[in-house]
């Protein structure tokens, strides 16, 4: 069952092959017996599960529902669940249950039907690349559990690869769902910001923080990113716009489709190995009847250092609020209020957290905001009109997603700069507010390597296509890691 | 730029953030690192640049002055760390 | 010690709570009084996760005041976040406007002791959120903390530094509270925290350009503490350079039972706000139309009205000005004016003298009042047409008050209607006449102050009810010689 597709899925529980409850037990088992290799939960929500499964089979048998209904999904820990511990992998919030849905969790789960199976681990406020942030421990990565699975969703790309949930949820503010997607054999998107609703999704970064799927499929990811995506007047940058059709177009050809490769992308820094298999890809994509164009992105070396202004300030802020006072972690040392506050924070939040806050509070503070934040948003300005440009003359931007294949844990652990440097592919969409994807393009000593997909503003439907049609021509995707089969 | 030990204290105090000692020396350092690396900014060309706070060109949208939300005080305070009589409690604030 | 040396510099900043029925953010709502932490939604609460939206009506409120003021409305205004920690700041920053706020550069004419007038700058005018509250004592050693009031929109106003004393901060505060309140944007309940002042003030020697290092003095409730806290800063202030001293430039709490002002512990070191654009939120535009929509729901602004009510109705500055002092008061005149059918002068006098003072009396407002525009319009009505004397109708009015029904039924019900029947009145005339063969001898001999003990006697005769015109025509006949 875990090797079917999203349509499979559902089409096999439409047709009554096996109900809901069966599919959901399933997957339960698999994560009873496999993830203690992986650590990709943090909370396993069986009960609820099993009761989300049965409503589903209900539903099914009166002939209701939708293509979604009964297919059990993982959150990724970072959105609000009711009655579910809610951690964002923190300290802070291990005691945090939610008393209220997400948007994403009420549309997912409430209306289209999927039971959830649990909460997944990720770094923690979403803070890192590997996915050892976690005050749940680090994710192992499937391909190799000497690996990390990337992250910040680590959880969510270490279960679905290993075949415990079909599809979840995850969050992208700088590369969370593309970096590990790439890094595990997953297809992962981050749609435009402001098409799918942030509220009661754990903020990190506002101006930067999106919602996406990673899938084992475009086609599997499409189908859930339909459900997930539309205007939610609960949050003031959701966008009020119909959403597009993202499943009927993936059967269009590419023929004439331009695609740019930008110069920046392809420098030194780039492993070899990855490289070869980009080439590759465009390859296949130019027998599709794509074609190529170099182009520059000329502000893109600046990404890394807009983003570690940008997200750290935000950071700095929406964490504030984590005080101990009305929930969360609160110090059971604190002899007065300014201990309160100090220690609470001190014991709740990690270090990667906490270095974060700092850095943000550091480029906020008085004196230095006009040399590090104002000039950190004029710079963003720059990066957006590199790819507003890019647009008039191309249709989507390819590039490699992550510069090497998934790396040892432990090995940049002390070192957050380099750490900082996986993104260097993936922030510039965030900043830009751009959808861009990633989808796996070949395997390098065994291990996945991704490409990267980046689309104008609410092309969603026009990314997926394309990896839809190049996954029709290619078998990368459909390749599961040993011992998880 | 760099930090010494005694800046971060000063920026963890202002963040209320307690530190571990032992990690003060670490994070001068990686902070330091850090800020080297964001100090390339300085050097991009932002003459007449306008800062782009946000990434959609939209205003705000506006809400109804209407209540829409009721008092759930006792599902909210059932995971509030101190509470007594409806009130959350703190160590005694000092004006 | 002498004051005369010295010029004070003063501020102020009016936080004035938007009457909205829910939060600036959220649909929870302000009421003031409920449960503690009965209103804090999840988005009050600072939850995890959730957004802010901001509410309609308390755009329009800051509009509307901006347009009263005659300010610049902002077509981008900008919300941002200022950071300090505190129990009452849920979130850990304050939703503000800091950089680009919604009115700027507006101002207000004040009016002087000696009737001259004086411009006060508003500098800006933005909206933010409340804070919650701290209850200190109930607990040992603890606070507690009710987050009802945290999120309910304000307004906060910002003068220039255009003050030159205490007087003349009350005289500003009681016209932006007249304003506020006849916008029906505040409710302007001081005691419930609706409108309340931080006083900046500093002081200078004489002939000096540069201000003096100041203080600001926090939420201060009352008209009168606000002088009590200002002159006691004045004294203070230049006690301290007189004697050597420097004056800190700090935040400091006014204590209404001593009149003294002290330094704010929680404020020691003065913060670092780190202002940013708040990315939840996106520019607030207001645009010429919206502009032009708030502008046709504005209602007549008190000077105007004032204005009007001496040119239409003749009234004397006075009365006008406190006719229109409450915009329910002048709607309550204008009410009696045009259904009573009285002199406009005549139907001030009631609401002036017998209205205000009665209900002073009784320690209520206009809107609460025993007697209604309808019925006090009975009144003058019943005067216009002769039906009673001006002298009964106070007894009716009393009557009224006293709750014992309208004019009509009060002067049927006591047999008040005047008595213009001249028989009777001569009637009662020859009585009082043989009764008082002294004094009528005494006036014919030429004591003409006796008219008005024969007028006095006759009117008792007739229980006052004789019309007093013709009573005073009759008697002048009858009594010459």
């Amino acid at each position: 069952m875990h090797t079917l597709s999203i349509k499979q899925l559902g089409e096999a529980l439409r047709a009554r092959k096996f109900s809901s409850r069966e599919l959901t037990q399933h997957y339960l088992k698999r994560i009873e017996t496999l993830d203690p290799q992986l650590n990709s939960y943090i909370t396993v929500t069986a009960d609820q599960a099993l009761a989300a499964a049965d409503a589903a089979d209900a539903r099914l048998a009166r002939g209701e529902g939708g293509p979604l209904t009964g297919i059990p999904l993982g959150q990724k820990d970072i959105f609000c669940t009711t009655g579910v511990r809610t951690s964002c992998a923190s300290r802070m919030l291990d005691r945090f249950i939610s008393p209220y849905d997400a948007t994403i969790v009420k549309k997912l789960q409430a209306e289209a039907g999927m039971p959830m199976l649990g909460k997944l681990n990720m770094d923690e406020f979403a803070m890192g690349s590997s996915n050892e942030t976690s005050w749940y421990g680090p994710v192992k990565n499937p391909w190799d559990v000497t690996r990390v699975p990337g992250g910040s969703s680590g959880g969510s790309v270490a279960a679905v690869a290993a075949g415990l949930a079909p599809v979840a949820t995850a969050t992208d503010t700088g590369g969370s769902i593309r970096q590990p997607a790439a890094l595990t054999n997953l297809t992962g998107i981050k749609p435009t910001y402001g098409r799918v609703s942030r509220y009661g999704m754990i903020a990190f970064a506002s101006s930067l923080d999106q919602a996406g799927v990673v899938a084992r499929s475009a086609e599997d990811a499409a189908q859930v990113l339909q459900a997930m995506s539309g205007f939610d007047p609960l949050d003031s940058t959701s966008m009020d716009r119909p959403v597009d059709d993202l499943v009927a177009p993936l059967g269009r050809s590419i023929q004439g489709l331009r695609v740019g490769l930008p110069r920046e992308y392809f420098a030194d820094g780039l492993d070899a190995g990855v490289r070869a298999c980009i080439d590759g890809a465009i390859g296949e994509l130019k027998k599709l009847g794509a074609t190529f164009t170099e182009l520059s992105l000329p502000n893109s070396p600046l990404s890394v250092p807009t983003y570690y202004v940008v997200a750290p300030a935000e950071a700095s802020s929406n964490l504030a609020r984590f005080d101990g006072v009305r929930y969360g972690h609160r110090s059971a040392q604190a002899k007065n209020l300014e201990e309160l506050y100090e220690k609470s924070r001190g014991e709740g939040f990690g270090p990667e957290v906490q270095r974060r806050i700092m850095i943000g509070t550091y480029v906020l503070s008085h004196g230095y905001y006009d040399a590090y934040y104002l000039q950190a948003q004029k710079v963003r300005r720059l990066i957006y009109d590199d790819f507003r440009r890019a647009f008039e003359q191309v249709d989507v931007i390819l590039g490699p997603t992550a510069t090497d294949v998934a790396f040892k844990l432990g090995a940049k652990t002390d070192d957050p700069v380099s750490m900082y440097l996986n993104d260097i592919y993936t922030i510039a969409a965030n900043l830009a507010g751009i959808p861009a994807m990633s989808l796996p393009c070949g395997f390098k000593d065994g291990l996945p390597v991704g490409m990267q997909l980046m689309g104008n503003f609410f092309d969603e439907a026009k990314l997926l296509n394309v990896a839809h049609q190049y996954q029709q021509v290619t078998g990368w995707h459909t390749q599961s890691p040993k011992g998880f089969e | 730029m760099s930090l010494s030990p005694e800046q971060i204290r000063q920026v963890a105090k202002l963040a209320r953030l307690e530190l571990n000692p032992s990690l003060t020396e670490a994070y001068a350092g990686q902070i330091s690192n850090i800020l080297e690396l964001v100090g390339q900014l300085s050097a991009a060309r932002t003459e007449g640049v306008g800062p782009m706070a946000h990434p959609l060109e939209m205003t705000q949208r506006l809400r109804a002055d209407e209540v829409t939300q009721p008092d759930q005080r006792e599902a909210f305070q059932a995971i509030a760390p101190a509470v007594q009589d409806g009130l959350y409690l703190v160590p005694k604030v000092i004006e | 010690m002498s004051n005369a040396n010295w010029e004070v510099v003063i501020g102020l900043e009016v936080h004035c709570q938007l009457m909205t029925k829910t939060k600036i953010f959220s649909g929870a709502a302000t009421a003031y009084g409920a449960e503690p932490n009965t209103q804090a939604d999840t988005v009050t609460l600072g939850f995890p996760g959730v957004l802010p939206v901001l509410n309609h009506d308390a755009l329009q409120m800051a509009v509307k005041f901006g347009l009263a003021v005659d300010a610049q409305v902002a077509e981008r205004s900008v919300f941002a976040r200022k950071h300090y920690f505190y129990p009452d700041l849920p979130k850990g920053y304050q939703i503000s406007q800091y950089e680009l706020p919604i009115v700027a550069n507006g101002h207000l004419d004040i009016e002087l002791a000696d009737g001259s007038t004086k411009r006060i700058g508003i500098t800006r005018a933005h909206m933010e959120e409340d804070a919650g509250k701290s209850v200190h004592d109930a607990y040992a050693g603890q606070s507690g903390i009710d987050l009802n009031r945290a999120g309910t929109p304000l307004l906060e106003i910002v003068s220039e530094p255009d003050i030159r004393s205490s007087a003349e901060a009350v005289s500003y505060l009681k016209k932006l509270h007249q304003l506020v309140v006849y916008l029906g944007i505040c409710d302007g309940n001081m005691q419930e925290g609706s409108f309340r002042c931080d006083c900046n003030v500093s002081v200078r020697p004489r002939g000096q350009k540069e201000f003096g290092t100041r203080t600001e003095t926090k939420n201060v409730n009352s008209f009168r503490y606000v002088e009590k806290a200002i002159e006691y800063e004045i004294e203070r202030q230049i006690e301290v350079i007189e004697s050597g001293g420097k004056i800190v430039q700090e935040t400091r709490l006014f204590n209404p039972d001593t009149g003294e002002t002290r330094s704010m512990r929680s404020k020691e070191n003065a913060n670092d706000y780190r202002y940013f654009p708040d990315p939840d939120l996106l520019p607030v535009v207001v645009t010429a139309a919206d502009v032009a929509r708030v502008r046709s729901t504005m209602p007549e602004l008190p000077e105007a009205k004032r204005n009007r009510f001496v040119e239409q109705y003749g009234l004397p500055k006075y009365d006008a000005t406190v006719l229109t002092g409450e915009a329910a008061l002048a709607d309550y005149y204008e009410a009696v004016v045009s259904t009573s059918g009285g002199d406009p002068k005549t139907c001030a006098n009631w609401v002036i003298t017998d209205l205000l003072g009665a209900l002073n009396k009784l320690g209520k407002e206009i809107g609460d009042s025993p007697v209604t525009a309808p019925m006090l319009a009975g009144l003058v009505a019943r005067i216009a047409d002769k039906t009673i004397s001006g002298k009964i109708a106070k007894d009716v009015f009393e009557a009224m008050l006293a709750g014992e029904g309208d004019a009509d039924t009060i002067i049927k019900a006591k047999g008040l209607v005047q008595i213009t029947d001249e028989s009777a009145i001569i009637k009662a005339i020859e009585d009082v006449m043989a009764k008082n063969p002294g004094q009528l001898a005494e006036y014919r001999a030429g004591k003409d102050k006796l008219f008005g003990f024969f007028v006095g006697q006759a009117m008792k005769a007739t229980q006052g009810k004789a019309n007093p015109d013709a009573l005073n025509r009759l008697l002048k006949e009858k009594l010459a010689p």
